[in-house]
């Protein structure tokens, strides 16, 4: 094991990137999510990197799109009404077939809202969020150590890919601090596999980098294929964890930090002799659909909880399919839900 | 369409005699642009300079929103599209990470002037290394003519029927010389495409300005007027005429600052 530092989830993903080996990152001061920005600052001056403070989200994302055009590494963050400003460029990279890495440290809203930690904006991250048909890989981590390993790992998906990924945390996980292990198992970047960057022409064809195609049918193929590649994705890279799936009678589904306290929950509710359970989506897009189809074969029970007014709930009822009974609890607005609260909602259920 | 299109041969290596052709970094296809428009004029002007200068391989274009929208079909060299407006911040990001290639972007005067306002002061402001060539001809031509920040007063378009209201719809915008005060711009001109002479010298200052990137001074910007007969409804003479006599007497042609 290597050495362990006590840091904070927004500084953890800020090195998980820099151990992938990303060299370029513009930002805009939004909180919960400025330890990110200023973290990426010192790292990038201090490494030979580029760090930019935008003059706007806006500028931010297509400043990333540009130096992924170029084949490198680039990475942006913010927290969710800058988020809303970025959709622009992501529907862009998701269009081009750029790589690159968003994160977003959820805040309260609709609107401005407010500073705490929400979970509002999972329809956003993975329904597509921007205009057109296209799909983000989203990675939900819960502790500030999956913070650096999964902003690490985006970076390799997103490469692979050649598709915008995005890591989709919240104010409680950017700011809480806990000890991280610095480790990757990131390859870093490869400029030799991306044939397709802007490095100019010399020795090889012009390329081209658009989203936009004219022709009769041409825009439609692209779309096929785009639709191709997102099924690759949803076949190779789903994620979960699962906590007494072999025999529980109910099963708890939350992601991110509300997932950490369902654990406790579940816990508590075993210590009482209640046969409870976790599924803890990793990535919200592509979505554990299979995993939680098949536990709903034996498990008649679900409770799902959100820091929302119920998003995530609708991709569980889809992958149940009416197999099973699904609940939910939710609190908004920067209400968090608490061990007591869900595991209420349990003994209620169950 | 192929059939009817005067075949230009382009100068071979070696060739004296030769006094005009095909720069060779522009492609020899169809031009989509509609008769008398400027975009061609300079669309060949960039490549003319690229080809003297000797940069086609380090060169790396962002192309805009609007009538150029597929200026990439024509420039034989690396190019990226960028959202309306955030073809400067696109820029930003290639030149960044890319000191030692050439960049520069294309854009019209909804891109550079409306949507894309901020991203063109912050980048001058950074004084970014990079070549904006930002073509002003006063309307959105790719949208069906609607007004645009640079439109006079008075000129009718499909948003200001009846004219330009000043009071209405505000002023048109000189974005030379909204710039000229940032320490970061370092080379604007204004140039325009309406003559040979006037063309001329839009070639000099595109060329000055892809020096002044090569040489490291930083942000340059050439604001090029052109002509648009189909959405300013007038014959192709009478626009060219109109910038001599109406759209360059509000946007002064020459050097608005240097090094």
């Amino acid at each position: 094991m290597g050495k362990k530092i006590l840091m904070c989830g927004n500084d953890a993903c800020g090195e998980g990137a820099m151990l992938a080996g990303c060299t370029f990152y513009a930002g805009y001061p939004i909180t919960p999510q400025n330890e990110l920005t200023a973290y990426m600052a010192r790292r990038m001056v201090d490494t030979g990197g580029t760090f930019i403070q935008a003059e706007s989200e806006l500028a931010a994302i297509n400043m990333v799109l540009g130096a992924s055009a170029s084949g490198f590494r680039a990475m942006t963050s913010s927290s969710s009404p800058g988020i809303s400003l970025k959709q622009e460029g992501i529907s862009y990279m998701a269009g081009c077939e750029l790589p690159g890495v968003i994160v977003n440290i959820q805040r309260g809203g609709p609107g401005l809202g407010n500073i705490a930690p929400a979970q509002g904006d999972y329809f956003q991250s993975v329904k597509g969020g921007g205009h057109g048909d296209y799909k983000v890989i989203v990675l939900a981590p819960a502790s500030a150590q999956e913070l650096l390993d999964h902003t690490s790992l985006a970076f390799d998906l997103s490469d692979k890919y050649r598709n915008p990924a995005l890591i989709l945390g919240d104010g409680l996980l950017g700011q809480m601090m806990e000890p991280v292990e610095i480790r990757t198992q990131s390859s870093g970047n490869n400029i030799h596999n991306k044939p397709w960057a802007l490095t100019g022409c010399a020795g090889r064809k012009p390329n081209i980098i658009k989203s936009l195609f004219l022709g009769d049918g041409v825009l439609e193929a692209h779309n096929v294929k785009l639709q191709q590649k997102y099924n690759t994705i949803k076949a190779a890279e789903v994620r979960v964890e699962m906590i007494n799936s072999k025999d529980s009678d109910i099963m708890v589904v939350a992601y991110g930090s509300v997932a950490r306290i369902s654990k406790a929950a579940v816990a508590k509710a075993r210590a009482k002799g209640i046969k409870a359970g976790l599924i803890r989506p990793i990535t919200l897009w592509p979505f554990p659909e299979k995993a939680i189809s098949e536990i709903a074969d034996k498990v008649k029970k679900f409770l799902v909880v959100e820091m929302s007014a119920g998003q995530m709930v609708e991709d569980v009822r889809l992958a149940i399919c009416g197999k099973a009974k699904v609940s939910f609890y939710g609190r908004m607005g920067g209400g968090i839900p608490t061990e007591g609260e869900i595991l209420a909602q349990i003994e209620k259920i169950v | 369409m192929k059939k009817n299109r005067i075949k230009v041969i382009p100068a071979k290596k070696g060739e004296t005699n030769r006094v005009f052709a095909r720069p060779a970094t522009l492609r020899d296809i169809d031009n989509h642009y509609c008769a008398g428009c400027g975009h061609g004029i300079i669309h060949r002007l960039i490549c003319e300079v690229i080809d003297e200068l000797g940069i086609r391989e380090k060169v790396i274009a962002i192309a805009p929103v609007g009538c150029a929208v597929i200026a990439y079909d024509y420039w034989d060299f690396d190019v990226t599209e960028a959202p309306h407006g955030r073809t400067p911040a696109v820029a930003t990001g290639i030149k960044r990470t890319r000191p030692n290639n050439i960049v520069f972007t294309y854009q019209g005067d909804g891109d550079l002037a409306a949507i894309g306002t901020a991203e063109t002061i912050h980048a001058a402001n950074r004084g970014e290394n990079i070549t904006i060539i930002f073509v002003n001809n006063g309307v959105y031509g790719m949208t069906g003519g609607q007004m645009a920040p640079t439109t006079l007063a008075g000129q009718k378009t499909a948003t200001t029927i009846y004219g330009r209201s000043l009071r209405r719809e505000g002023y048109p915008i000189r974005m030379l010389e909204i710039l000229a005060p940032l320490p970061g711009a370092r080379y604007l001109e204004r140039v325009s495409v309406h003559s040979a002479h006037e063309t001329l010298r839009a070639k000099r200052a595109i060329m000055k300005a892809f020096k002044t990137q090569v040489d490291g001074k930083g942000f340059s910007m050439v604001e090029v007027l052109s002509m648009c007969p189909t959405y300013w409804g007038m014959s192709a003479i009478k626009a060219a005429e109109r910038i001599r006599s109406d759209v360059a007497t509000f946007y002064p042609l020459g050097v608005v600052k240097t090094y």
